[in-house]
């Protein structure tokens, strides 16, 4: 018998991870970036909606590893290995990082999608975790829904429907 | 402060100061459409920061958003937010030789767009002096900036300023809508102050932190 496909969905700085045949979603992703980390061959997936680029920022006690991209990469990684996926075999998508808020105030809000992608891409790196495809910057919302099952990432947005990458 | 710490009192206290700017906007926006405004007595929540987007029905609903940013003496951010009939509706009855509509597929044309950041300057600039005069600090709203995108998208951007210092967002939810024949317009005006901004609130106000 085949087991029914369940869509685990991911909240703002949240995370969470799917094993083969279900899916993961996060939904209305603006300057912050989806980061999708994964073993295609263990058919295992991980997903993370990140806030902000960098946990130093923080100036709460308690970090919220999910909400920042150094912790909230690290953290993915380690669950995934966790649940059985190989280091080595770990691949990533990203999608996210727009620029929405177009004000000119001085304000960092104002740069802070790229400064996510920036942030993301270089823990990937320093994890020596390839990148294989990306969906990022723009001004427009996306949602996301992964599959590690085909590998890909289903990205949509208000204005320019569907693509996969 | 953590807003998880606010006080029922302290609450009351931010509903009252919410209740004194929507009065003015939905003043406002009653003599803009010339039509009877009614507005609900405005909630302030407490919430997760996953859970602010359910208060405008899910992370992907589309929306149309007149924001600003709250300059002066406190920071934070201010939406009005209207569904695409609803910023069509206003357009239209403010300006009615405007031609075409706005939608989320193609980008509205310079007219269109400066009448919906006009109606918002005109509703969310009376709803921040009210509460301008009231605290007696000096606040204003930015200039306008339209998006027109799913709720998840457009609403994180208030999320960011605040996200530093905690998970939970205070919001001041005041929801209007015309009464009588039309019936065709209701907007939600969505306040969300910086926790920094809440201390100067209650200083101004005289009440102490710690209750």
């Amino acid at each position: 018998m085949t087991k029914l496909q369940t869509i685990v969905k991911v909240g703002i700085s949240d995370m969470n991870i799917v094993q083969t045949p279900d899916v993961i979603r996060t939904s209305g992703l603006g300057s912050c970036v989806g980061v999708v980390i994964y073993d295609a061959r263990n058919g295992i997936g991980g997903l993370a909606h990140i806030m902000l680029p960098d946990s130093s920022l923080a100036k709460q006690k308690n970090i919220h590893v999910a909400k920042y991209a150094d912790t909230a990469v690290a953290a993915l990684v380690e669950k995934l290995i966790l649940a059985g996926a190989r280091k080595y075999k770990l691949q990533a998508k990203l999608a996210g990082g727009a620029q929405m808020f177009q004000l000119s105030s001085g304000s960092d809000i104002m740069r802070i999608g790229p400064r996510n992608v920036d942030a993301v891409t270089e823990k990937l790196h320093e994890l020596r975790i390839p990148i294989i495809a990306s969906d990022v910057g723009g001004n427009c919302g996306r949602t996301i829904e992964f599959d590690p099952e085909t590998g890909k990432l289903l990205i949509r947005t208000v204005n320019q429907g569907e693509s996969y990458i | 402060m953590e807003p998880n710490k606010l006080s029922e009192w302290q609450k009351e206290i931010l509903q009252e100061v919410g209740n004194i700017g929507a009065g003015n906007a939905a003043t406002s926006l009653s003599v803009l459409l010339n039509e009877r405004i009614d507005m609900q007595i405005p909630s302030v929540q407490v919430v997760p920061f996953e859970d602010v987007v359910d208060l405008v029905g899910g992370p992907e609903q589309p929306m149309v958003a007149i924001l600003f940013q709250i300059q002066g003496d406190t920071a934070g951010m201010v939406y009005f937010l209207l569904t695409r009939e609803e910023a069509n509706y206003l357009i239209h009855k403010l300006f009615p030789d405007a031609e075409g509509e706005v939608d989320f597929q193609t980008v509205p044309n310079d007219m269109l767009l400066s009448v919906l950041q006009e109606a918002g300057n005109i509703i969310v600039g009376s709803y921040l002096t009210a509460l301008s005069d009231f605290i007696n600090i000096h606040i204003h709203p930015s200039v306008p900036q339209v998006l027109m995108d799913m709720a998840g998208a457009i609403l994180s951007i208030g999320l960011m300023e605040l996200s530093p210092y905690t998970d939970d967002a205070i919001i001041i939810d005041t929801k209007m809508n015309d009464v009588g024949e039309a019936n065709k317009m209701s907007g939600q005006i969505l306040l969300l102050p910086t926790p920094d901004s809440f201390k100067k609130i209650f200083q101004a106000l005289g009440v102490s932190d710690h209750d």
